[in-house]
């Protein structure tokens, strides 16, 4: 068999590494490290981008990459910065399943999400199809992380790495979405962390806390 | 140039608004650009009925008869809440609940709400339909949050997680729609999510992919539906925003969820040629209409109780869309119809009604008829409307359901008459002491609007009697063009 050229070698290392980031994020804590492990998700999206765009010759990833550097390790991790100085909120509280339990499964998580790639690699193609699962994976581990925490700030990083697990799909299922829609997907995205934003000051007055147990009054009342 | 006038004005009006809405003028100037909007898609519906449906803007936006109605009818409830926002929220604003700062942001993100609908529904990206709906969510969000309550902080934060998180299944759907497409319609990557374009090619779509695409795109739009169990939002949204907001909520923005659910169903139908999408939509339907219609049992507050009944009408149209066929579909878009004109109706009647007791609880309204007679009739009409009396358009529409349930699904029957009857008897049974009874409520510092509830309810009434017959041209080739098994 032959071994795969550089660039995908290095594509499929980038692929691993964002896998693994999603794995970090399930476990860490504290909140400002989330924000790191979030903008270098970022960075990694940013290098698998522009691997795929020199390898295409596709122009928009290039215009891609940079909307994502711009966006993704910039400006939402400083915005987050920011909100998590400002509102003094460097930790989250201990996440609903325990740590351990909860890697266990992410681990089924992962294996499941290569099934699910299954069909949709084999009809591919794409020279990144491999990478699709890791992508899939990706999105439903931000997804535990979701369910997971307790906290506004961990919930709204686990959210955005959705996001980027998203991209990273477009990406090695079609190298990316047509521009139009990559334009108005990161403009939505900008928007919310800005809502967002004023959200959490709007919570905080309201609470003097982030946490999201302050958030579970409005059930079905018996 | 009635598009750009029809998604212009809102937008224009959202700018305008955002920099001067706070003066005392800001809810006329809003009413203003909601006629403008208003205007111009009648002009634009004038243009469809004469020259049939039009591709405009190298082929990004699409009328043609399933959404000509649907933009017409935006426009119009945008206006009609408008009118009736005028006074409630000077009201709200007096009693203290708002600043003025508040008000301009309302005012603001009402029009930008209104022009993300409507380019959700000309667009024919499907691309841009998503992005449309995310920006439409995040124009309510922070309308939900309007009165900065802890309840209504908890709404808007809610509604903002599961909506995000619903909305990027969506966008994971529309990811393998285009790869579906890529492979068809070639590396070209511009053509390929536009939805005239698939809709030509459908046939050659990879079935697989297709498949899976639907149930992201029907989990992540559905959500925005308030199809259960991912409703969860609905009522806690409904009941903590300001009551306009509820009205276009429930009347118009669940709408813009389902047609794109649909556009999205024609596509996946034509290239699977199997029953599943079909079954999908039935399955979510029935499940919401029956578990809806018992929780409507267990409501106290007002607002919560017709955001339930309006997840109980989003499965009705769900399941009519699922069983397919023209008489089935042609019943769907008129419940589509007649479910926002009547609901944004009850609505605008329970916003005043509230006001004039002080209170969203149902125990603490009683007697409206006695003091203002108007509300309290409109409550009631409304009401009757909703639950499906003859000769409202509710009726038929849910009467065609029913007899289309009975020859194609026959297994479905009792549950939908089920729901209906428990819906019935809930609803009946909380509103008529609301209406009638002893007294409690006191008179309003500025004359309510309530000259839309009566135009809503009168349109209702029409087309359970008669439906014009552009309009029943329009439904029928919708009907054609959405197909079904």
């Amino acid at each position: 068999m032959n071994p795969l050229p550089l660039d995908m070698q290095l594509l499929n290392a980038c692929a691993a590494l964002l896998l693994l980031l999603s794995f970090s994020m399930l476990a860490q804590r504290r909140t400002v490290n989330l924000v790191h492990l979030l903008a270098l998700q970022g960075a990694l999206l940013v290098v698998a981008t522009l691997i795929v765009a020199w390898r295409t010759g596709e122009a928009h990833l290039y215009l891609s990459a940079l909307l994502t550097l711009a966006l993704k390790v910039f400006g939402l991790p400083f915005l987050l910065h920011r909100l998590i100085r400002r509102m003094n909120v460097y930790w989250d509280t201990e996440p609903v399943i325990n740590p351990s339990a909860t890697m266990l499964i992410g681990l089924l998580v992962v294996v499941f999400s290569f099934g699910l790639a299954q069909p949709i690699s084999a009809l591919a193609s794409t020279a990144t199809r491999s990478t699709l699962g890791i992508a899939i994976a990706v999105i439903l581990l931000s997804f535990l992380a979701m369910i997971t925490r307790r906290k506004a700030m961990s919930q709204v990083v686990a959210f955005l790495s959705m996001e980027n697990g998203l991209f990273f799909g477009a990406m090695s299922a079609t190298y990316g979405m047509p521009m139009v829609v990559e334009l108005g997907v990161a403009l939505d995205v900008l928007v919310a962390m800005l809502v967002l934003g004023v959200f959490f000051f709007q919570i905080r007055e309201q609470f003097d806390s982030l946490d999201l147990c302050h958030l579970e009054t409005l059930k079905e009342r018996e | 140039m009635e598009l750009i006038l029809l998604l212009g004005s809102p937008l224009l009006g959202a700018v305008l608004l955002a920099l001067s809405g706070h003066g005392k003028r800001g809810p006329e100037i809003n009413a203003l650009f909601s006629l403008l909007t208003f205007l111009a898609a009648c002009a634009l519906t004038a243009r469809v009925i004469s020259f049939g449906p039009l591709l405009l803007g190298r082929e990004q936006f699409l009328v043609d008869s399933f959404n000509v109605f649907l933009v017409t009818l935006t426009a119009l409830v945008g206006l009609t809440t408008s009118l009736f926002s005028r006074p409630y929220m000077r009201i709200e604003a007096d009693r203290g609940k708002l600043s003025v700062g508040r008000l301009r942001l309302y005012h603001s993100m009402y029009q930008l709400f209104t022009a993300t609908m409507l380019l959700a529904l000309t667009t024919n990206n499907l691309g841009l339909l998503w992005v449309a709906m995310e920006a439409a969510t995040l124009s309510t969000v922070l309308l939900v949050t309007l009165y900065r309550t802890p309840a209504s902080l908890e709404a808007g934060w809610k509604y903002f997680i599961l909506c995000g998180v619903g909305i990027a299944q969506a966008l994971f759907g529309t990811m393998l729609l285009y790869f579906a497409a890529e492979r068809v319609l070639g590396a070209a990557g511009v053509t390929a999510l536009l939805w005239t374009h698939l809709d030509a090619v459908k046939g050659q779509l990879e079935p697989t992919v297709l498949s899976l695409a639907f149930v992201f795109l029907l989990v992540g739009y559905g959500t925005k539906v308030g199809l259960a169990p991912l409703h969860n939002w609905l009522p806690d949204a409904h009941a903590e925003g300001p009551t306009p907001i509820s009205a276009v909520l429930s009347g118009l923005l669940l709408n813009v969820a389902i047609y794109a659910i649909v556009r999205c169903k024609v596509l996946v139908e034509g290239s699977l040629r199997s029953a599943l999408p079909s079954q999908m939509l039935m399955g979510f339907g029935l499940l919401s209409m029956v578990l809806a219609a018992f929780f409507l049992w267990r409501q106290k507050d007002v607002k919560r109780l017709f955001a339930y009944s309006s997840i109980e009408h989003m499965g009705i149209i769900t399941f009519a869309f699922g069983m397919g066929g023209p008489v089935a579909n042609f019943a769907a878009l008129l419940h589509m119809t007649v479910h926002s004109l009547t609901k944004s109706a009850i609505f605008f009647a329970v916003g005043h009604a509230c006001q004039k007791s002080g209170s969203q609880l149902i125990e603490n309204i009683r007697g409206l008829v006695t003091v203002s007679p108007t509300i309290g009739w409109g409550l009631m009409l409304g009401s009757l409307a909703i639950l499906g009396m003859p000769p409202f358009g509710v009726f038929a529409s849910e009467f065609l359901i029913l007899t289309t349930a009975m020859k194609q699904q026959p297994w479905a029957t009792p549950l939908l008459l089920l729901a209906l009857g428990v819906a019935f008897a809930a609803i009946f049974s909380k509103v008529q002491p609301m209406v009638f009874g002893e007294t409690s409520v006191k008179r309003l510092p500025h004359s309510p609007a309530l000259l839309p509830v009566f135009v809503h309810l009168a349109i209702v009434l029409v087309l359970g009697l008669y439906v014009p017959a552009y309009l029943a041209g329009w439904y029928h080739d919708a009907a054609r063009l959405i197909g079904g098994p």
